[in-house]
């Protein structure tokens, strides 16, 4: 049996999630007696293929062609699709990140699989890996089996754990893209990154704002305390809505649903969609003048006070404690 | 240009969910059901784009009766046509995706608009199918859309960023927040709606690729600890996050 995990690059650099798929499909490969593989696509990404040994990767495949040091869906399902099919993949792990989620389901259909996507745990019985993955923005988990010969699973960022890189380095093995422009249906021509700003779905730790912030200006009092923790910042439907915050900061069930280690909720009562995409955090800090808001019910820590009076206390704190 | 809208009929935002007899699906008493909001955001820009090349705007859902409130609220938003696929209700991506395919074809449509995801399985992997199956390129998770004599350049969220994608008509473009207002249904629209007649189409069914075993709540949480009522509380707050939670 094999298993092949895309290991996803940016700027010839590894996302974090590429050591975590990579990990993730080393431990189920170990339960099955299988193979795992890993596979690295982009331009001038040879040299830091071997790294993947690291994490659990006995082969690395690498296709390193000019033409792909920009992501495009078409092209990237292609050559996955090939791979699979040349080296008799039993499974494809990917990471449910903005890329991966965009391109696995053209993979899965390509090798007539099913995929079982933004997985939050995968275990083995009787030979059959079974994954847990949220349903209504994790009000509620499934777990699934895949019923196709090839099976597919796209893994939650941040959610497995990408281990200790141990010593060994893996094989690297460079494989022929062959390909021509009609491959290219839909490609990346630019990439725009908001000058270091963190990401909810990637962050460790997250701050987020309600409306009981009161002003979109109030909301530096979040900033300052989400950079004195290096934490990114998030937002409640209601100040999105309300132009306060820019939508890829929103969390809950029309936003983004996250896992991080820690989850601070300024002035959020908690509706049942906010809550809903931020509960599988693993600790909750709710900061909120009302006791009875529902964010209280699912919080490890609260404080039932104002935000504009702690919040910059906290602030200050951490920046002793942290040195920042 | 001839505008194709995929739409999802889901349990609204404010369903808190109950695990069915089955213990494979939701209890569905008591729940209201609404047009998904990413697609809501598709069809607004399905009608944006008839506006401005003129054409079709055509409506399609998969599912049963049910869905056909939500195909009349993309009626009265101002969509042209509205077709059920009747169809058992299904989760399984690759068969709602199969069945949208081959009706699709047939319609050769020069755009497909749908969600990024459906708000009730979460998948988010429709557009990225039929878009492989019916040979076409697919930019999802798009917050902005241009198309100027079929060429498509799209900005789609990424970590962080954005990416600006270019792709050729016909193409699967996947609505993300951000991307448009949705109008409001005019009086006049809705009145329309309810006189146009939604066409059924029986589908036959597709087999599954994912079979769901159990569906369970997340573990209840046990009420957390209330630290303190004001500034004061803070130093033991942190503490609890060094040295209990080790979060910081």
């Amino acid at each position: 049996m094999k298993i092949i995990a895309f290991a996803e690059q940016r700027n010839n650099q590894f996302k974090k999630t590429a050591f975590e798929v990579v990990r993730a499909a080393r431990t189920i490969a170990d339960q099955l007696g299988a193979e795992c593989n890993a596979l690295v696509i982009g331009g001038n990404v040879s040299s830091i293929a071997s790294q993947l040994g690291a994490y659990g990767a006995s082969k690395v495949f690498v296709v390193d062609d000019a033409q792909l040091e920009y992501y495009s869906t078409t092209a990237y399902a292609k050559i996955v699709a090939e791979i699979a099919r040349a080296e008799s993949a039993d499974m494809l792990f990917f990471p449910a990140s903005a890329m991966g989620k965009d391109f696995a389901p053209r993979v899965a259909a390509k090798l007539d699989a099913g995929l079982a996507a933004d997985c939050t745990a995968l275990r083995v019985e009787n030979g059959t890996v079974i994954a847990t993955r949220p349903v209504y923005a994790g009000k509620a988990f499934v777990e699934v089996a895949v019923r196709s010969a090839i099976k597919l699973f796209t893994l939650r960022p941040n959610v497995f754990s990408a281990g200790t890189p141990a010593g060994s380095t893996a094989v690297v093995e460079k494989k022929e893209s062959a390909l021509g422009e009609a491959d290219f249906g839909a490609v990346v021509k630019e990439i725009k990154i908001a000058g270091g700003k963190k990401d909810v779905a990637e962050a460790d730790i997250i701050v987020s704002g309600g409306r009981g912030l009161k002003a979109p200006e109030n909301f530096s009092m979040v900033e300052e305390l989400a950079a004195s923790l290096g934490a990114a910042v998030g937002a409640s439907r209601a100040v999105v809505d309300a132009g306060w915050r820019p939508h890829d900061e929103q969390v809950g069930q029309t936003g983004k649903t996250v896992s991080p280690s820690l989850y601070i909720a300024v002035a959020i009562s908690g509706a049942v969609q906010h809550l809903a995409g931020m509960s599988s955090s693993k600790y909750i800090v709710a900061i909120n003048k009302d006791k009875d808001a529902p964010i209280f019910s699912i919080a490890d820590y609260g404080i039932v006070g104002d935000a504009f009076e702690v919040v910059p206390t906290l602030t200050a704190e951490l920046k002793k404690t942290l040195n920042r | 240009m001839k505008i194709l809208v995929f739409v999802n009929h889901v349990p609204d935002t404010e369903t808190k969910v109950k695990v069915g007899a089955d213990g494979k699906t939701i209890d569905p008493a008591g729940i209201n059901y609404m047009l998904s909001p990413y697609d809501e955001f598709a069809v607004e820009e399905g009608l944006k784009l008839r506006e401005k090349f003129t054409g079709e705007a055509v409506v399609v859902s998969l599912g049963g009766e049910a869905n056909k409130e939500t195909l009349r609220k993309a009626l009265a938003m101002g969509c042209d046509k509205a077709v059920l696929l009747k169809n058992a209700s299904s989760h399984d991506s690759f068969a709602v995706a199969r069945s949208l395919a081959d009706f699709a074809k047939e319609l050769s449509p020069d755009i497909i608009l749908l969600g990024k995801q459906s708000i009730d399985y979460d998948n988010g992997q429709i557009g990225s199918l039929v878009a492989e199956m019916l040979g076409m390129p697919s930019i999802s998770v798009v917050v902005k859309l241009e198309i100027n004599d079929g060429a498509v350049v799209a900005e789609r969220e990424i970590e962080g960023g954005h990416e600006i994608v270019h792709a050729k008509l016909p193409a699967v473009v996947m609505a993300q927040k951000g991307l448009n207002q949705p109008r409001y249904p005019s009086l006049k629209g809705i009145m329309d709606a309810k006189r146009k007649v939604i066409e059924e189409r029986a589908v036959a069914p597709v087999a599954s690729k994912i079979e769901v075993l159990t569906m369970r709540k997340p573990p209840a949480k046990n009420p957390g600890k209330i630290v303190g009522t004001d500034a004061s509380a803070v130093p033991e707050l942190v503490r609890l996050l060094h040295e209990e939670a080790k979060v910081i």
